[in-house]
């Protein structure tokens, strides 16, 4: 499977389909789309890394969750990461490694922002070529 | 559903309605305890999470449930709107000079921070206190809290329930506009409607205003999404079930429903600090920009409304008063006259509503009625209402120069980002007049005045 994610239209929002393999690869590649909207991730050198470790009450709860863990590095402390390593991964406990750097105005670019990401609607979906998850972010 | 869904709406803006699922979701609101008499939606109702946008719901505090999905992820976003004493020939050929130093002292953009970097005890009073930290610390004026809701402070604030996360955010980003649909505006009342109520909010055909639409920043973002996590964690030990995840909730008077209003009113009072600094640097610049005095620009604060919030407050209800959590999720409150929450000199003609059009096309200014009192909990709508996705704007805009059409109207447009602008075209907005003619109908507000936009500055 080429693509990682789509996006697609909800009223005032931004809906994201993800596409994996497997799990490992759906949750690596969601993060990956986070940040590739909201910024160039072919600009971000890989100088800081973080160990996260999320919990959640099933396989769309734990992607939320891992995902506003991911957005709050962005959004609450600045980090602009470009790699996310999946090590260990259940329907309610997700570690992982993610690597980047701190975002600078004068080297990266923000295409557009993401505010939150929600609970609303999120499905994950088994089909021949793999899992689909589509998640809906406030922007 | 435990009581009707009731959507105000007209039969020009009747076809939009069912475009999206917000009347799936005043249906939802309808189902959750403690709710009294109806579910309503204003017409500048879209999509939202949980709760439509334009939803307000009133529960009992009792046995009635609190929903950060019922106030918003940008916790008091609102309108401020200053009226002066000079007009469009008073700024002559400074219009553009004036839009510009606003740009550049007003800190806007995505992620935009401060000038000030506060200390962890200092943002603590901030949000104990709200705006009459900013008063107290020389942004403004007291008379500038008399014409805020509430007085710029929410009771009952407590620092202790926000995650340091939260606090985090809330350093860096107060004293900033933001992006999105957030904005400031420098207008000129166009045509007024009622001259009794216009005269008492000091608005004179000709004379210049300025409206400021911000929010609570990260910090009301952070504090939304900390509590929503933990009550979608909880939801399975719910005794009622929940149409939508998003819609997650507790019974207010919960150890948990007590501690997110307490939450909440903290991030109610930052946006109120933020957009009293905001006020405070306009008039500064207004002040240089145009080389006047105080004296002779008259920046006086007509009113300060938030229109994303939950609040305790007493209504009627089957003939007898209650207090009640009345939840304002892109709703703004429409106090009638006499009630005593309103300032002395707004008494006789009831609460100043403000409404901000889609960008570059002005306000109009209303006020509160008794039929909105008794009927939808002193509520009214808030705004324009998004009819298009924000990409949908953007992809009808590309070959577009948004800033030259603006200019064309008469409206000087800055923006930090170009997408920013493509997001907020005037056609991605139900048209505010439609939407302020419902309200007025139906007689939940009347229209006092319409202001016409000048100068913009967007983030």
């Amino acid at each position: 499977m080429d693509k990682r994610y789509t996006t697609f239209d909800h009223t005032a929002d931004l809906g994201i389909e993800i596409y994996g393999r497997d799990e490992r690869e759906l949750f690596a590649n969601a993060a990956f789309a986070l940040f590739d909207i909201m910024t160039d991730v072919t600009a971000v050198y890989l100088k800081v890394e973080r160990d996260i470790s999320i919990e959640g009450t099933g396989w769309e709860d734990l992607l939320v969750n891992f995902l506003r863990e991911v957005l709050y590095l962005f959004n609450g402390e600045g980090l602009s990461l470009s790699s996310f390593l999946v090590t260990s991964l259940d329907r309610t406990h997700i570690r992982g490694t993610v690597r980047g750097e701190f975002f600078d105005p004068d080297r990266h670019c923000l295409h557009r922002e993401i505010k939150a990401v929600t609970y609303h609607r999120t499905e994950i979906v088994k089909g021949v070529h793999g899992l689909t998850a589509r998640v809906i972010c406030d922007v | 559903m435990r009581v009707p869904g009731m959507i105000y709406s007209s039969d020009r803006m009747a076809g939009g309605i069912g475009s999206d699922e917000s009347p799936r979701q005043v249906a939802n609101v309808a189902h959750l305890p403690g709710i009294i008499n109806y579910s309503f939606a204003m017409p500048d109702m879209h999509w939202g999470y949980g709760f439509p946008i334009g939803g307000v719901a009133a529960f009992d505090t009792t046995e009635g449930v609190i929903s950060p999905g019922g106030v918003g992820y940008d916790i008091n976003c609102g309108v401020r709107v200053m009226t002066t004493g000079i007009t469009r020939a008073d700024i002559g050929g400074k219009l553009n000079d004036l839009v510009t130093a606003l740009f550049q002292n007003i800190p806007s953009g995505v992620g935009s921070t401060g000038k000030l970097k506060l200390s962890l005890k200092e943002e603590r009073r901030v949000l104990r206190d709200g705006a009459r930290w900013a008063v107290e610390n020389g942004y403004g004026s007291p008379e500038d809290l008399v014409t805020t809701e509430d007085g710029g402070s929410m009771e009952g604030a407590d620092p202790a329930c926000l995650s340091d996360r939260a606090l985090d955010r809330g350093r860096a980003q107060l004293g900033t506009l933001g992006s999105g649909n957030h904005f400031l505006e420098v207008e000129v009342v166009d045509e007024i409607f009622d001259e009794e109520a216009a005269r008492a909010f000091g608005l004179e055909k000709g004379r210049i205003a300025v409206a400021i639409h911000s929010g609570s920043r990260g910090l009301g973002y952070q504090v939304c999404d900390d509590y929503l996590a933990r009550m979608v964690k909880k939801i399975h030990t719910l005794d009622f079930p929940l149409p939508d995840r998003q819609l997650a909730c507790v019974y207010l008077a919960s150890n948990e429903g007590k501690e997110y209003y307490a939450a909440m009113s903290c991030a109610a009072n930052y946006a109120w600090a933020n957009r009293q600094m905001l006020m405070h640097w306009t008039r500064e610049t207004f002040e240089r920009a145009l080389g006047m005095s105080p004296r002779t620009l008259q920046m006086r604060l007509l009113y300060d409304v938030c229109h994303n919030i939950a609040k305790i407050e007493e209504f009627p209800v089957e003939g007898r008063m209650r207090r009640l959590c009345v939840h304002r999720k892109g709703a703004t409150r429409a106090f009638p006259p006499g009630h005593p929450a309103l300032p002395a000199q707004y008494r006789p003609v009831g609460q100043p509503v403000l409404i901000p059009g889609d960008m570059g096309t002005g306000s109009y200014i209303l006020a509160g009625t008794d039929r909105a009192y008794t009927e939808t909990f002193g509520s009214t709508c808030h705004g324009a209402g998004r009819v298009m996705s924000r990409s949908r704007a953007v992809k009808v805009s590309r070959k577009r120069s948004i800033g030259r059409e603006m200019a064309e109207r008469g409206v000087v447009v800055m923006a930090t980002g170009k997408r920013t602008l493509m997001e907020e075209i005037p056609e991605a907005y139900k048209a505010v007049d439609d939407v302020v003619d419902v309200v007025h109908r139906a007689g939940i507000s009347k229209k006092v005045a319409r202001l016409k936009a000048i100068g913009c500055i967007k983030g």
